[in-house]
C-alpha cells in the first residue's frame, strides 16, 4: 500500500511536466541557439535508405536500431509486440530491445557520444527533460508526426493522437517527446450496480441530485472521495469549474485575475458542492479517508460514485470484486447552461525519446510509428490496461471495462481539455486551495467562505512582488 | 610519558572527531549561512538578504501556529510519557507485596517488560500506518468499528480523530490524538530506562522503608523518585528534542501534511513546505535555525534547573 498517493498517481508526473516545461519556455532563446549550433552539425552517419510510404524516414536496410524500454509499472512486454510489427516491414533492419529501471544512470553518461536510438525516459531514474531540452540534446520528433501512419498512408500520425499528447510534448515549440500512455480523469461506479438498480449516470449536477436520493434509499452513498488528500477532490472542482464557465474561467483563475473565483459560474458550481456535503450525500467519514481506503469502500458498495484517474483499476486490482464492472464517465456538467459542457480532463504521459546523436535516429522514429500504430496501441491498451495516446486503442479490449470506459471517454471528449496550473505554478495557493477543499468537503466551511478565503489567497500571490508570476492563454 | 598518553587519545579520536565535523557540524554551519540568503534551493545563484528571513519569521503566521503546536507537545510529550513510565517501572520492580519476603516487581512483570518495549521496535512510519488504521474516520476504522458496536458512537456521526480540527481544551482536538500515539510509542522504552536505573537503587533502603512501615506510595514518593532524579531529567530532555519533531506522524497521518487547514502544522511541517515546495531554502534554514537555537536553550535551562546535589550510593 502507497502511503503518499503521489507516488502512484499521475500528479507528479503531471508537476514535472508541466515544471519541465515551464523551465523549457524561460529557456527558449538559448534552446534555439543551441539546437541552431547543433543543427549544422549533425548529418546522419549512417547511411540512408530510400525514403517512401512505408519507409517514411529512410531507415537504412542492415541498420540495427537500439531501444531502452523502462521496465516499471506498465512493463516491458508491449515493446517486443510493437518489434514483431516492426520486423513484419523492415525484415533487414535489426531491432535490439532492452529494458531497465535505471534509464539515467545507463543512458546519461552515453548520451553525448554514443546513445540508444530510442529510449523510454520515464520512472523514478529517469533524465530532466527541460536539462535535455535546453542542452539540444533531443531528436525533434515533428518528422514522426507529419509521416503517414503505420495502417493508412492518407492518415497522418498526427491524427491519430488523442488530444493533449502534441502539446504535452512540446518544448520551446519543438515536439521532443512522445508520451505514449494516457490518463483519463472522472467519476467511477460500477455498471453492475447502476444495472442492477436501473440507474443511469447523471449528466448534469440536478440529475445527480435526483439520482442521489434513489440512491441513498438503496443504502448506499451516492459519493465518496478522498478526504486526506483534497488534491483528488480539486479534479472534479476543476472539470465542474471549467465546463460551467468555460475555459476563460480557468485562465483566469490561473493568472490570478481579480474576481476570478466570484464570478456566478464558480459560484454556481461550489453552491453545487456545499450541497452535496449538507445533504449528507457523501459518504460517512469520507473526509477523513485516505485515497485507497476510499477506493475500497467504493469497491466495498458502499458508495456508488469515486472521482480519480486510470489508474484506479491498477492500483486496486487484487481487491476489485469479481463482479465489480469499474466504469468511468466524464465529470457530469454543472447545470445544461455550461459553457464548456462535456469537456474533458485527461493528458498524456510515459515519455519516449529520440537523442540527438543517436547512430540511427530514423530508425528510432520508425520504431515509433510502429508503436502507434493500431495495432500496436491496442496490444499496450490489453497488456497494461492502459490507454495508449492513439485514438481508439481501447477499441477492441475485452479484458477491461474500465479502460474500453475511458476508450469512450475520449470519444465522446468535445472541445479542449481541461487544463489548470495555478496548484504547479504556486505552491501558496495549492496549500490554501487544498486546505479550503478539505474544509469544504467536511462541511465546516460554507461555499462563500471558500470563495473568499480561494480570491483572497490568489489576491495575496498576485500583490507579492516577491513571487514570479507565470500566465497562460 | 603524559605527553605521549594525550598523543595516543588524539591519533584514536581524530578520524572520528574529523567524520563528525564534516558530517555534523557543517552541514549545520551552512545551513545558518543559507539562512541569510533567499537561496531557491534549485538554482547555484542566491543573494545575501541578513536577517530578513528571521525578520520574516517572527511575523509569519504560520511559524507562529507551528511554535504553539510543538510548545503544547513540549509541554504534554515529557509530561505523560515520564508519569506513566515511572508508574509502570514502580510496579514492575517494587510495586509486588507478596507473602514472601523481599522486594520484587508484581506478577508476570519480566513479560509486562517486553511488550511495552515493543512500540519501540517498530519504526515510526510503520506506528503511523498502523495507528492510521485504528484512527480511520469511518466505521471500518479500528476505534470507531468498536465504539459503534457498542452503541457509544453515532454511525452516522463517527469520530473523526486526526481529521478534527475543533479545539479540546484550547488546543485542536487533532494535537491530542497524535499525543496518544507519541506517548504510547515512548513509554515503553523509558519504562525500561528507569527500571534500570531503580535496579541499582539498593535494596535495603526499601527494606527499612518496609520495616518502618511505609506503604507503596510513600515508598515512591519518599524514596524512589529522589533517587531517580538524574535518570528522570535526562529523559524529559530526550523527550523534549522529539516532542520538537513529531513530524512523521503529522506527514504520513493528518490530511493535507499538516491539517486540516493547518491544525497540526509543527516546526518540521512547515520547514518541509518552505524548502520542498515554495521553494525557499534560506527561508526554510532560517526556520530550522531558529528551532535549533530554541531546542539548546530549552535543554540548558532543563539541565540548569534539575541540576542538584548528586547523593552517591
Amino acid at each position: 500500500m502507497s502511503v503518499i498517493p503521489d507516488k502512484s498517481s499521475d500528479l507528479t508526473r503531471r508537476k514535472l511536466l508541466g515544471r519541465a516545461a515551464a523551465a523549457g519556455l524561460l529557456a527558449t532563446p538559448a534552446a534555439s541557439v543551441l539546437a541552431a549550433c547543433a543543427g549544422g552539425s549533425s548529418g546522419s552517419k549512417t547511411n540512408t535508405g530510400t525514403k517512401g510510404p512505408d519507409n517514411p524516414f529512410g531507415v537504412a536496410d542492415n541498420s540495427k536500431v537500439d531501444v531502452v524500454v523502462f521496465n516499471g509499472g506498465l512493463g516491458d512486454e508491449y515493446p517486443k509486440f510493437d518489434k514483431t510489427l516492426f520486423d513484419g516491414k523492415h525484415g533487414k533492419v535489426t531491432v535490439n530491445l532492452s529494458s531497465t529501471q535505471k534509464i539515467k544512470t545507463e543512458q546519461q553518461p552515453k548520451f553525448s557520444t554514443t546513445p540508444a536510438d530510442l529510449i523510454n525516459n520515464s520512472g523514478a531514474d529517469s533524465m530532466a527533460l527541460d536539462t535535455l531540452v535546453n542542452d539540444g540534446a533531443l531528436t525533434d520528433l515533428s518528422p514522426l508526426l507529419d509521416a503517414p501512419s503505420w495502417d493508412d498512408a492518407n492518415t497522418k500520425v498526427r491524427d491519430t493522437l488523442l488530444p493533449g499528447t502534441v502539446s504535452d510534448g512540446t518544448f520551446s515549440n519543438t515536439f521532443y517527446v512522445m508520451n505514449y500512455a494516457y490518463t483519463v480523469f472522472g467519476v467511477w461506479y460500477d455498471q453492475a450496480l447502476f444495472d442492477k438498480n436501473s440507474w443511469t449516470v447523471p449528466t448534469t449536477f440536478d440529475e445527480f441530485f435526483t439520482l442521489a436520493a434513489k440512491i441513498k434509499a438503496a443504502g448506499i452513498a451516492p459519493f465518496a472521495f478522498a478526504g486526506k488528500y483534497p488534491y483528488y477532490m480539486r479534479w472534479a472542482l476543476m472539470s465542474w469549474i471549467w465546463q460551467a464557465g468555460g475555459k476563460q474561467a480557468m485562465v483566469d483563475i490561473d493568472n490570478l485575475k481579480a474576481g476570478a473565483w466570484k464570478t456566478p459560474e464558480v459560484t454556481s458550481v461550489i453552491s453545487n458542492v456545499e450541497k452535496l456535503v449538507k445533504d449528507k450525500l457523501t459518504l460517512t467519514g469520507s473526509d477523513t479517508l485516505s485515497h485507497t481506503e476510499s477506493q475500497q469502500a467504493w469497491l466495498d458498495g458502499k458508495a456508488a460514485f469515486l472521482p480519480v484517474g486510470t489508474w484506479v483499476e491498477n492500483e486496486m486490482r487484487k481487491t476489485i470484486p469479481s463482479a465489480f464492472k469499474m466504469k468511468i464517465a466524464n465529470f457530469w456538467a454543472n447545470s445544461a447552461s455550461d459553457k464548456a459542457k462535456g469537456a474533458v480532463f485527461a493528458g498524456s504521459g510515459e515519455g519516449w525519446i529520440v537523442p540527438k546523436k543517436a547512430a540511427n535516429a530514423a530508425g528510432g522514429m520508425e520504431f515509433l510509428r510502429a508503436m502507434l500504430s493500431k495495432a500496436g496501441s491496442a496490444k499496450f491498451a490489453e497488456l497494461t490496461s492502459s490507454l495508449a495516446s492513439v485514438k481508439g486503442s481501447g477499441d477492441n479490449v475485452t479484458n477491461s471495462t474500465a479502460l474500453k470506459s475511458a476508450n469512450d471517454v475520449m470519444k465522446a471528449a468535445s472541445g479542449d481539455l481541461v487544463s489548470f496550473k495555478h496548484p504547479d505554478w504556486y505552491a501558496d495557493i495549492d496549500k490554501a486551495e487544498q486546505n479550503a477543499i478539505g474544509e469544504l468537503m467536511a462541511g465546516r466551511m460554507t461555499a462563500a467562505k471558500f470563495q473568499d478565503t480561494m480570491q483572497a489567497a490568489a489576491d495575496k500571490v498576485a500583490a507579492d512582488s516577491s513571487v514570479k508570476k507565470q500566465t497562460r492563454t | 610519558m603524559r605527553h605521549g598518553k594525550a598523543r595516543f587519545v588524539a591519533g584514536f579520536l581524530a578520524l572520528p572527531v574529523a567524520l563528525y565535523l564534516f558530517y555534523v557540524v557543517w552541514p549545520f554551519v551552512q545551513a545558518v549561512a543559507y539562512s541569510l540568503t533567499n537561496w531557491g534551493g534549485f538554482s547555484d545563484t542566491q543573494e545575501f538578504v541578513g536577517l530578513a528571513n528571521y525578520t520574516k519569521l517572527i511575523q509569519d503566521e504560520l511559524v507562529r501556529k507551528a511554535f504553539w503546536h510543538n510548545v503544547f507537545f513540549l509541554v504534554t510529550v515529557p509530561l505523560f510519557t515520564i508519569t506513566l513510565a515511572l508508574f509502570f517501572a514502580f510496579l514492575l520492580n517494587v510495586g509486588g507485596r507478596g507473602n514472601r519476603a523481599g522486594i520484587r516487581g508484581v506478577f508476570g512483570s519480566s513479560i509486562y517488560k517486553i511488550i511495552f518495549f515493543f512500540p519501540q521496535v517498530l519504526s515510526l512510519v510503520l506506528v503511523a500506518i498502523m495507528w492510521s488504521a485504528i484512527y480511520r474516520g469511518d466505521g471500518q476504522g479500528l476505534l470507531n468499528g468498536l465504539l459503534i458496536k457498542v452503541g457509544i458512537v453515532d454511525p452516522e456521526q463517527p469520530v473523526k480523530f486526526v481529521s478534527d480540527p475543533s479545539p479540546f481544551l484550547g488546543v485542536p482536538t487533532v494535537l491530542w490524538w497524535l499525543l496518544l500515539i507519541a506517548v504510547w510509542g515512548g513509554v515503553g522504552f523509558y519504562m525500561v530506562l528507569l527500571s534500570a536505573a531503580m535496579q541499582s537503587i539498593p535494596r535495603d533502603i526499601y527494606e527499612a522503608a518496609l520495616l518502618d512501615g511505609a506503604s507503596r506510595v510513600h515508598t515512591f514518593f519518599r524514596v524512589t523518585l529522589p533517587l531517580l532524579r538524574d535518570t528522570v531529567s535526562v529523559a524529559w530532555v530526550y523527550l523534549g528534542f522529539i516532542a520538537l519533531d513529531m513530524y512523521a506522524l503529522v506527514f504520513v497521518m493528518t490530511p493535507s501534511q499538516g491539517g486540516p487547514d493547518h491544525a497540526s502544522e509543527v516546526f518540521a511541517s512547515v520547514i518541509q513546505f518552505n524548502a520542498f515546495q515554495r521553494g525557499q531554502f534560506g527561508y526554510a534554514c532560517a526556520i530550522a535555525v531558529a528551532l535549533a537555537i530554541f531546542t539548546l536553550l530549552l535543554a540548558a535551562v532543563q539541565l540548569r534547573i534539575t541540576r542538584r546535589e548528586r547523593i552517591e550510593f
